[in-house]
């Protein structure tokens, strides 16, 4: 149901600009405004919630560790897994952020023998998830060539290395396979390849469908689509790539201006996904950008052992020590027999 | 007492806007430079339709190359019915006779560095 209403949204996204643009030529609300609100949602929105997420007190450390602490001097302490200092909590947060670490403990549960329970090592989800992250920020970089002039040195360096292989995509042609120019971006077909895997491992595996819901299948629909049409764009349908960066350049100066020349309907497509995908960022579980940093189990330093975190707004407790209280009844304790610890 | 971590987040915000501001603060205020495309003068139209060869050029001399290396065709019929000789740089600089200020022009501008030429020459520019 939430995936057949993510679809169906994701459709709706695509055939808004279509219709947009081609029919009602609507070329300025697609080209200018709506890129403009949706990186202007997408800067304030990520930027309020993080705020937002640090007015949360953190008095205590949360040691949920996967290491030994540090301890006596002849036991070995695991320093990244259980961080005392500073520097090796950046040493895990480095591992987390970029790297997933806690995915790579992904474990599967599955039946062995009849009853018995085993756990096996389950890489997957971090394999793609890994290749996913990292080619979406290889595709992120190589578009900066649309938003600086000249193009930095950096950026084409990284574009030169994402086309090593010097080939195109393959492509059905009037006689055979079309091997073509422009050359084929590996990040790009890497991309598109590892979300359909994560979406596909929605569909298949019957436990994570279960659980998946709207805010799950959305972000990966409205992903696929994107790369799919961006993938069309460089290779297919082609559009006019020195108009589109016109537009583009237009935009990041700050003086908008739609170039004379017309630009295809598959580049406002992709441009309208993207910005909704923009916009959509702050109000969903995308947020994990921000989040992931913010991970209390991952970024503090487990020095409780060292350290006491005392929870500033505790209220102020009367104690009665024991001291104390014989002190009140010491005299009728002895009467009674009872054992003093100060005799009088 | 610290329980607020606050500081060092709002560091890693105003980083977060810094780098994804990038472009912005790199262009703003500036006017967007154009390439300056130097158009042939004494023709007017090209090997195939102009709004095809500004977006599709590139799978057009990819075209040629099968044709000439792999069936030795080197006839390309225009729309217009005129004949060609399918060559890179026979062809294409015969009349974009200035690499620089023609294809280099684009191409700076969008960042792409054709390896073309490591192989094909350009017939030599005055500087
Ligand atoms: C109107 C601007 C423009 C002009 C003029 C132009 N190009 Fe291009 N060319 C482009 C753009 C834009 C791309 C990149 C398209 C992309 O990245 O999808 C490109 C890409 C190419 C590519 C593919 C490069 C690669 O690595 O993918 C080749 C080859 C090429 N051009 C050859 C030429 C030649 C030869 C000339 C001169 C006769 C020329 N172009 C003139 C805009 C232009
Ligand atoms: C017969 C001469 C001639 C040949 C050969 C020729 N061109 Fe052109 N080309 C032109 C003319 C003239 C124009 C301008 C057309 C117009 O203004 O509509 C042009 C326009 C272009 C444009 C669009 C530039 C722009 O910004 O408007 C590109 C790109 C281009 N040619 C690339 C090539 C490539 C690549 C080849 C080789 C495959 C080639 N041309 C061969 C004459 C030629
Ligand atoms: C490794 C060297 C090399 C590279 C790089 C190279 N070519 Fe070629 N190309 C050749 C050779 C060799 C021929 C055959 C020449 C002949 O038979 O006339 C050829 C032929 C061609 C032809 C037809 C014949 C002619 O005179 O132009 C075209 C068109 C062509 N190449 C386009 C390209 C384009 C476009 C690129 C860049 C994307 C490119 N080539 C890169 C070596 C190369």
């Amino acid at each position: 149901m939430s995936f057949i209403f993510s679809l169906v949204a994701v459709t709706v996204l695509v055939l808004v600009p279509l219709v947009g643009v081609t029919v009602a030529d609507l070329r300025w609300l697609f080209g200018v405004v709506v890129p403009y609100a949706a990186v202007a949602t997408f800067l304030i929105g990520v930027s309020y919630r993080v705020l937002k997420w640090s007015n949360s007190p953190v008095p205590f450390r949360i040691p949920t560790t996967c290491g030994q602490a540090k301890g006596l001097p002849w036991i070995k302490t695991n320093k990244l897994d259980n961080p005392c200092s500073l520097p090796a909590v950046i040493g895990r947060m480095f591992l987390e952020v970029f790297l997933f670490r806690s995915l790579f403990r992904n474990t599967r549960m599955e039946y062995h023998q009849g009853p018995k329970v085993r756990y096996g090592s389950s890489k997957w989800l971090w394999l793609f998830g890994l290749l996913f992250h990292y080619s979406f920020l290889v595709v992120l970089i190589r578009h900066l060539r649309f938003f600086t002039e000249p193009v930095p040195m950096w950026v084409q360096i990284v574009e030169h290395i994402d086309t090593f292989f010097e080939m195109g995509l393959p492509l059905p042609g009037p006689d055979g396979l079309y091997v073509g120019l422009p050359l084929l971006a590996q990040s790009g077909v890497i991309l598109l390849a590892a979300a359909t895997l994560l979406f596909l491992r929605r569909v298949v595996i019957a436990q994570v469908r279960y659980i998946s819901i709207a805010g799950d299948w959305f972000p990966l629909l409205l992903i696929i689509f994107i790369a799919k049409t961006g993938i069309i764009m460089r290779y297919v349908l082609k559009v006019d790539v020195v108009t589109v960066k016109k537009l583009t350049m237009s935009l990041v100066a700050l003086k908008p201006e739609l170039p004379a020349d017309p630009i295809s309907f598959m580049f406002y497509i992709h441009i309208f996904l993207v910005s909704f995908l923009f916009a959509y960022f702050p109000f969903s579980k995308l947020m994990h950008l921000g989040g992931v940093w913010l991970s209390p189990t991952r970024n503090l330093v487990n020095n409780s052992r060292e350290k006491r975190h005392i929870n500033p707004w505790n209220p102020e407790v009367k104690f009665h020590t024991y001291a104390e209280y014989e002190d009140d009844f010491r005299e009728q304790m002895i009467e009674a027999g009872i054992p003093v610890e100060k005799e009088a | 007492m610290k329980i607020y971590d606050k500081p060092v987040i709002v560091i890693g915000v105003l980083i977060f806007l810094a780098i994804f501001a990038f472009p912005l603060w790199t262009a703003l205020g500036t006017t967007p430079p154009q390439p300056k495309v130097e158009l042939p003068k004494d023709m007017k139209e090209c090997v195939a339709p102009t709004e095809y060869m500004k977006s599709s050029h590139m799978q057009l001399l990819n075209e040629w190359r099968d044709s000439v290396v792999r069936d030795g065709n080197r006839v390309w019929v225009s729309h217009t019915g005129k004949q060609y000789n399918m060559s890179l740089t026979n062809e294409c600089l015969r009349c974009h006779n200035e690499k620089s200020k023609f294809c280099d022009q684009c191409h700076n501008y969008v960042g792409v560095v054709p390896f073309c030429w490591d192989c094909h020459t350009y017939p030599k520019e005055a500087k």
